[in-house]
């Protein structure tokens, strides 16, 4: 390139792009509609210049989604053209590598906090000074009065799917670096699956729960770890379909597939955040408590 | 080089706003940033002074007014009104000046611009997730300023309670939406920096020109390096402490309810395990900042590089397990408070190595006292003054009667408006000849500075005495008892804003009078990278990789 301005490393110097502009405007709409939505539901008011938001129900935060849905599939859209074009140099692909971890480790913080939660009530259900919880708790845990759920049902059987499906993205992987096309795609859909079982399993799970999610802390730490769980499991299930896609279209070499153990990783730390809920919410909280008898 | 036709059109500027709505550009994100950062500091710096203005006497003075102005309420209602709005405004204050000025301009700005620069890479690891972490600025700060128009407690507006926003205030006692508005405001602008903790770490890790290693890398990458893993690894707690309050609010949770067997202590937890290292994080680009000025205009290399280094990871590592000081009485355990008190005292030590650092580097250096090294060295001694009041406030003795005065609200505005503070106008006028070209006036720049020193301690010097004799913070009134040294601290106040308006003249007048600065204006006590290249710097630079020796 005669050009004075080549460039003489391999970094990737990106285009400028609509992506981030049009993703902060739709958490913006998402935020204030999600606002507007829950005053709906509280039966609240939300005022704006005389007018009442809050009768937009959940419409706002419709649209504010979807802007970031398009976002996202334009976003990564453009990530895996560019590594078809051979942006995704070794150095980049890197980044991308150092860039997915960092996710994942602030996203185990997130879970710290659920965590914190419920050791913060289980660990101490009957501190003296604490006298409404006590009185609540009975100062044991599980509190008194609530039945729970049986840990060696169908949780259970959620660990052994969940750790099934852990097994079959690595036959993936490994198909993926052996050239095996057929056994990539066999590999992720099977995945897909056991993830989408997992996640039919937890529905169940909440539909026949003997405990409430309002006004106990018991409904509370329980609901919301593994719901943020179960959320979590939809996004990896729908980013390992994404991949399954990209497989079947022929995407992915053996040298390169990066997209591919990025879903991976994010499986695998689904996978062990589920072990310690099961062993510490489901298992170890349940010890001395009333077990439901469906 | 694979693909190499195809990049021809990146060397060229994009047009118009394109350039900077759309911008994968390093520079020009962190222009953005810096420019979001001095109209949010403007908004921050504006409530504060109308709380001083209303604290300049006994009684009730302009809150009253200024509710009916924008409530549109009279009488009794509008006194109730104007004392809810107070609190608004101690809340808003908070949470503008650390989400969006200081945490913008330190991170997002002057990191942004320089580090990609001084560690010898074209640009950031991630440049178009760059410019998502600069969008989601806007609307978080624009959700912010809703919700002061939104209903919270019946018959208040905005969120009030403290940017702690601690249940079960921020629960039952303020159902309104303003708290969920600031909620997700807070969502949001946490999204956006746990992005750039990501962006940066990738590329302080991966980006280091040949040659340069951890071991040679300048301090102000360190201290960025370290303010990001704070940033990644403490933000989601308080995300998910937040989103816990949400569902209290709007879903029936008890997390913080006592009567659903929850606990408000819980919240104080979650909350100051991200609040501490959020101070830290606010705080350790200044010491970089700080360390490359002093080494630059006192011609010598900093004193004690990787001590200087390395205190900063013992700092960062040791805040995150101190963060319960700030709950001394709340009925902790007495050994739980011992060991708080031992932990956060051991955090003296790593911040006395930098002190003494940056006094050893001084030492029989060639000191020439421009502008930027006048503020380094206001920094310094400051900041000190703000971290013996802290090693005071670590025990947990003192602090019973110390808690919630205004001998803490002075402890942290030395150590972040005087300390934090004032590394970002150190900054500003170190790098503002290489980020724009031109050289600003220096007798501005100084006048600047010394209307700002005499202001900022005027304001909080006197608050130590009045803390000291028992007056609380986050108060509109207060006894006769304290009038003396409240009206000293407003008309510091209002010097300080003057302080304000002299800089925004001095950049007026810079970009008026364009004086050429050239590349390296600090002579050859300038020896990090940025230096080697032209002021402005190119659209890309390093091209060409710099080989460090």
């Amino acid at each position: 390139m005669a050009d004075a301005h080549a460039k003489h490393h391999d970094y990737h110097i990106i285009d400028p792009s609509p992506w981030p502009f049009l993703g902060s405007l739709g958490a913006l709409i998402m935020a204030f509609g999600g606002v507007a939505w829950m005053q709906h539901l509280k039966g609240a008011e939300f005022p704006i210049f005389g007018y009442n938001v809050a009768n937009a129900n959940y419409w706002i935060f419709a649209i504010g989604l979807l802007v970031v849905l398009y976002t996202m599939f334009g976003w990564w859209s453009d990530t895996i053209k560019e590594g078809n074009e051979g942006h995704h140099t070794r150095v980049v692909s890197l980044h991308l590598r150092y860039g997915m971890i960092m996710f994942i480790a602030s996203e185990v913080m997130f879970f710290v906090a659920w965590f914190w939660a419920f050791f913060d009530a289980s660990l101490f259900p009957g501190e003296a000074t604490q006298v409404m919880r006590t009185e609540f708790t009975g100062g044991v845990w599980p509190p008194k009065g609530i039945e729970i759920l049986d840990p060696f049902h169908l949780p259970l059987y959620n660990t052994i799917i969940l750790l099934l499906s852990g097994t079959a993205v690595t036959w993936a992987h490994h198909a993926l670096l052996h050239d095996d096309r057929k056994g990539l795609v066999n590999g992720l859909a099977l995945t897909v699956g056991l993830g989408v079982l997992f996640s039919f399993v937890q529905a169940y799970e909440y539909i026949h729960a003997p405990f409430a999610f309002k006004d106990s802390i018991y409904g509370a730490t329980f609901f919301m770890a593994t719901g943020f769980h179960g959320f979590h499991v939809i996004i990896g299930t729908i980013f390992l379909l994404v991949c399954l896609f990209r497989a079947m279209a022929g995407g992915f070499t053996s040298k390169q597939h990066f997209g591919f153990e990025a879903a991976a990783w994010y499986w695998h730390f689904v996978d062990v955040v589920w072990l310690f809920l099961f062993t510490a919410i489901y298992i170890w909280g349940s010890v001395g408590g009333t077990i439901a008898v469906h | 080089m694979a693909g190499a036709a195809a990049h021809d059109h990146h060397d060229h500027k994009p047009k118009g706003w394109v350039r900077w709505v759309y911008s994968t550009n390093h520079k020009d994100i962190g222009t953005l940033y810096l420019i979001f950062a001095i109209m949010a500091g403007c908004v921050g710096g504006f409530l504060s002074v109308m709380m001083r203005w209303e604290l300049a006497e006994p009684g009730i003075q302009i809150f009253h007014g200024l509710a009916s102005m924008v409530y549109g309420v009279e009488g009794d209602a509008a006194i109730d009104a104007g004392k809810s709005m107070f609190n608004a405004f101690t809340t808003a204050h908070g949470l503008v000046m650390i989400f969006f000025m200081v945490m913008p301009a330190l991170i997002g700005g002057f990191a942004n611009w320089m580090v990609p620069i001084m560690i010898g890479a074209p640009d950031m690891a991630f440049p178009r997730m760059n410019n998502i972490s600069f969008w989601l600025l806007p609307p978080a700060f624009i959700l912010l300023v809703i919700s002061a128009f939104m209903p919270s407690a019946p018959g208040a507006h905005g969120v009030g309670g403290g940017w702690t926003i601690y249940p079960p205030l921020s629960t039952s006692g303020q159902p309104g939406p303003a708290m969920d508005l600031a909620i997700l405001s807070l969502h949001i602008a946490g999204a956006s920096s746990i992005l750039g903790a990501i962006n940066f770490i990738t590329t302080i890790f991966n980006m280091r020109a040949p040659g340069m290693t951890l071991h040679k890398m300048p301090l102000f990458a360190w201290s960025v390096l370290i303010t990001a893993f704070l940033l990644l690894l403490s933000l989601p707690v308080l995300a998910g402490g937040i989103t816990m309050l949400l569902t209290d609010r709007n879903f029936g949770t008890a997390f913080f309810a006592p009567e659903g067997g929850g606990d408000p202590i819980l919240f104080q937890h979650l909350f100051w395990f991200f609040g501490h290292p959020e101070v830290y994080i606010l705080i350790l680009p200044g010491f970089g900042i700080v360390s490359h000025i002093v080494s630059t205009f006192s011609r010598k290399p900093i004193f004690g590089y990787l001590g200087m280094a390395y205190a900063m990871v013992a700092i960062g590592a040791v805040g995150f397990v101190v963060w319960a000081h700030h709950m001394y009485t709340t009925g902790i355990s007495l050994d739980t408070q011992r060991y708080f008190v031992f932990a956060t005292m051991v955090i003296a030590v790593p911040t006395g190595v930098k002190i003494f650092s940056w006094i050893a580097t001084m030492w029989g250096g060639s000191i020439s006292m421009k502008t930027p090294m006048l503020w380094a060295i206001g920094f310094i001694f400051l900041f000190t003054v703000g971290g013996v009041t802290g090693v005071q406030l670590a025990n947990a003795g003192l602090d019973r009667s110390l808690h919630d005065t205004y001998y803490v609200v002075a402890h942290f505005h030395y150590v972040l408006s005087l300390g934090a503070v004032f590394a970002i106008f150190a900054a500003w006028y170190y790098w503002f000849p290489k980020m724009t070209g031109y050289m600003y006036s220096s007798a501005i720049a100084n006048t600047h500075f010394w209307v700002t020193f005499i202001g900022v301690n005027l304001v909080f010097f006197p608050q130590h005495f009045l803390g000291l004799a028992g007056m609380p913070r986050r108060y509109i009134d207060y006894p006769d008892a304290y009038a003396g040294w409240n009206a000293v601290s407003s008309y510091g106040s209002y010097i300080s804003a003057v302080g304000v308006l002299i800089f925004l003249f001095g950049v007026f007048e810079a970009f008026s009078k364009k004086r050429v600065a050239g590349a390296s204006p600090w002579g050859e006590g300038a020896t990090t990278l940025e230096w080697q290249l032209p002021s402005p710097p190119p659209f890309h630079q390093w091209e060409q990789l710099p080989k460090i020796k």
